[in-house]
């Protein structure tokens, strides 16, 4: 068990992350009935309103906090208890992101921001709305110097010797983290909140959005890196094999700082300001995260085999059936690695500059990102979440939770399945992405959409009841884990951290030169941003006003 | 670093994909000038669209024998288009502009799906290949009335 201090801190996060949850699959659960018309908001209550709480609190508060409490805890573990510094600059930063995720849902709920995840301009919310988003940032950044401090303490303490595999994870995702926020901060420190407090007139709208794109692609990156952390450091644990390489695991991480950032105009190919040479420049560069992708995908199935096969496995397959499907911990990131197959598959497709237009904001849009960050992401969550807080709370992990977690995670992969499958078809078919229920005047093609075996109004809202039937659950499991279960005593009751060895001795020094591979992200975002960046400054039209149309 | 046979036949193939599926997209975007998506790096004064030339008289116009251009205007929650009626066959420039927020001018069942952005113009042309009735969207969140954002376009014989 580690530190009882570093616990507290890491419980903490996964408490608001818990809270955020509850809240923005309700709005799911809201949406799905509001989009077949079984359901009339009252008047106090918008659609859009509820969109973006769901967005917002499930894509970037309940996903954040967690990833928090994941670092905070396997930092404490592979380096050590945290010193007095550590954990008071982790409190200020857990307070400051607390603060500002209370007054950006203040926000929402009261109907003055009702601009969506993405807060396109010149859709404009009251100022507090930024200002919560960017103390949010702020926040993590203070969490993120806080973590980077305990990790050069270890550095300088061992000399010339790469760091342990989970701490070299964490903080290349917070190098990422901190160049990718950047955009962000630049759009809502200069561009929103002077505009939304009316200190200036107007705002350059094309600019934002680039500028929110530069932040919003490594921001996917921030979620799924600590999910990849959990595959390559926590599912060889629990299958019992050693990590497969730990030079390449390495490699992969930071080709994902390198290639996830210079990319964000493959959000923005369906757009006039930016011309088709650096639009089809950054989808080059998008495709290069493919690399580390594969390597990932080959390490895993690397670690599946040498497990199965250890365990007996025979023949070319025989390993699949001896892997521990038993355990929750291991189906669950299994699962979870599964869905990220076609839902990587279909992020090649997004991003494929023309063929983007077949499906640019449409409901297909919708159904890729619940099977990237709504279930590769969120199902590791879980699978870590039904061993973490226990680990952390010291308490037990019974039998019976076990069966609720497999039922748990069984009707996410059912409802998903039905959820996302729906909309990815009604996508191709012309569906629209973040609308309220509508039949375009029962324009005959609009009909048409929904008119399939799969393409209708019953499948979207059985899948998202489902869905929502299976994250009430997880809390329930959530409450037992950290208040009810009872305390482990015999030595055996007490929940494991699976952290595997890896063995560090072939893996290049250079690896962990931060300064090299800094270095060279800034270059490539030089590259691939700067002369698009000063054309939109340079040629820029007269800026908008702000408009509140909700 | 000691890389595996098989992780080696595995990259070496997944690298040479990556490099068609790269060349393949990029030959037949730029091979063709229509099929690049919608875009262009004309910008307007988003208070002035309605004195600013194409946007100051919306609707269809014929540029030559075979190519057309449409002029539209978005605005929550409509688009100003009096009368869309194109030929099938012949080229039709779509040009769009918007006076407040950002939209999407999208028509269903074919490849033109624009982002509509306030201060800039979007173009993109488009053949339609069969006669009928279209139905046009937004499918960019523009407030309240998003879901009520729609138009048509008929497309005719010759």
């Amino acid at each position: 068990m580690i530190a009882a201090a570093d616990r507290k801190l890491a419980l903490w996060n996964i408490g608001v992350a818990y809270v955020a949850f509850l809240i923005g699959t309700l709005a799911g659960l809201l949406q799905v009935f509001i989009r077949n018309d079984k359901l009339v908001l009252p008047a106090w209550l918008d659609y859009y309103q509820i969109l973006t709480a769901h967005g917002v609190l499930l894509a970037l508060i309940f996903t954040t906090f967690f990833i928090f409490a994941f670092f905070i805890t396997g930092m404490s573990k592979s380096l050590g208890a945290f010193g007095p510094k550590v954990l008071l600059w982790n409190w200020i930063g857990f307070v400051v992101m607390l603060a500002g995720t209370v007054l950006a849902t203040v926000m929402i709920v009261s109907g003055k921001a009702s601009v969506l995840y993405t807060f396109y301009a010149p859709l404009m919310a009251s100022g507090w709305y930024y200002v919560g988003l960017a103390l949010f940032v702020v926040g993590s950044w203070i969490m993120s110097f806080a973590l980077v401090g305990h990790y050069m303490k270890w550095r300088k303490a061992n000399p010339g010797e790469l760091s342990p595999l989970f701490a070299f994870m964490t903080v290349s995702t917070i190098i990422l983290w901190i160049i990718a926020c950047l955009g962000v901060v630049a759009t809502v420190l200069f561009q929103y909140i002077p505009w939304a407090f009316g200190w200036v007139d107007t705002i350059n709208v094309e600019l934002s959005r680039s500028l929110f794109w530069y932040f919003g692609h490594p921001l996917v990156y921030f979620w799924l890196l600590p999910a990849y952390m959990a595959w390559y450091v926590v599912v060889p644990k629990i299958i019992g094999v050693p990590v497969f390489s730990d030079a390449l695991a390495r490699l992969a991480f930071i080709l994902f700082i390198l290639f996830s950032i210079p990319v964000g105009f493959h959000h923005q190919l369906m757009e006039p300001g930016i011309s088709n040479f650096w639009k089809f420049f950054q989808v080059v560069l998008t495709f290069m995260v493919i690399i580390p992708s594969l390597m990932t995908a080959f390490s895993m199935f690397a670690n599946f085999e040498r497990a199965g096969r250890k365990n007996g496995g025979k023949g070319l397959f025989g390993w699949f059936t001896k892997l521990p499907w038993k355990d929750v911990r291991f189906t669950s990131l299994f699962i979870a690695m599964a869905f990220f197959i076609p839902g990587g598959a279909g992020g090649i497709i997004n991003a494929s500059f023309q063929l983007n237009e077949i499906v640019h904001n449409t409901l297909w849009i919708v159904g890729h990102f619940h099977i990237t960050v709504g279930t590769p992401v969120a199902m590791t969550f879980m699978g870590l979440t039904f061993w973490i807080i226990p680990y952390l709370t010291g308490r037990k992990f019974s039998k019976t939770m076990q069966k609720l977690a497999f039922i748990q995670i069984g009707t996410w992969t059912v409802g998903m399945i039905l959820m996302s499958t729906a909309q990815h078809i009604l996508g191709l078919l012309g569906a629209p992405r973040r609308t309220a229920f509508s039949n375009y005047n029962n324009h005959p093609s609009a009909l048409e959409w929904f008119d399939g075996i799969l393409t209708n109004h019953v499948t979207m809202a059985v899948g998202g009841s489902i869905l929502f039937l299976s994250a009430m659950l997880l809390l329930y499991i959530v409450i037992m884990s950290a208040f009810i279960s009872p305390k482990a005593v015999e030595a055996h009751e007490f929940v494991e951290f699976p952290l595997a060895e890896s063995d560090k001795q072939a893996t290049p020094k250079i690896f962990e030169d931060w300064k090299v591979w800094i270095g060279i992200a800034f270059a490539l975002i030089l590259v691939a941003y700067a002369v698009p960046i000063i054309q939109m400054i340079q040629d820029a039209p007269p800026g908008s006003k702000g408009f509140i149309t909700w | 670093m000691h890389l595996h046979k098989y992780e080696k036949i595995w990259m070496t193939f997944g690298i040479a994909a990556l490099v068609v599926f790269l060349s393949i997209v990029g030959v037949s975007a730029f091979s063709h000038e229509q099929h690049t998506p919608a875009g262009g790096i004309e910008t307007i004064d988003p208070e002035k669209v309605k004195e600013t030339a194409p946007f100051n008289e919306p609707g269809v116009k014929q540029l030559d024998e075979d190519t057309y251009q449409a002029t539209i205007v978005a605005m929550a929650f409509a688009y100003e288009a009096p009368e869309l009626k194109v030929p099938v066959g012949k080229e039709v420039i779509f040009k769009l502009t918007s006076t407040d927020v950002v939209h999407s001018f999208t028509i269903d069942n074919t490849n033109v799906n624009m982002m509509v952005v306030p201060g800039q113009v979007t173009t993109k042309s488009y053949t339609f290949k069969e006669p009928g009735k279209y139905l046009i969207l937004c499918n960019e969140y523009c407030g309240t009335g998003h879901h009520y954002m729609f138009a048509e376009i008929e497309v005719t014989e010759e």
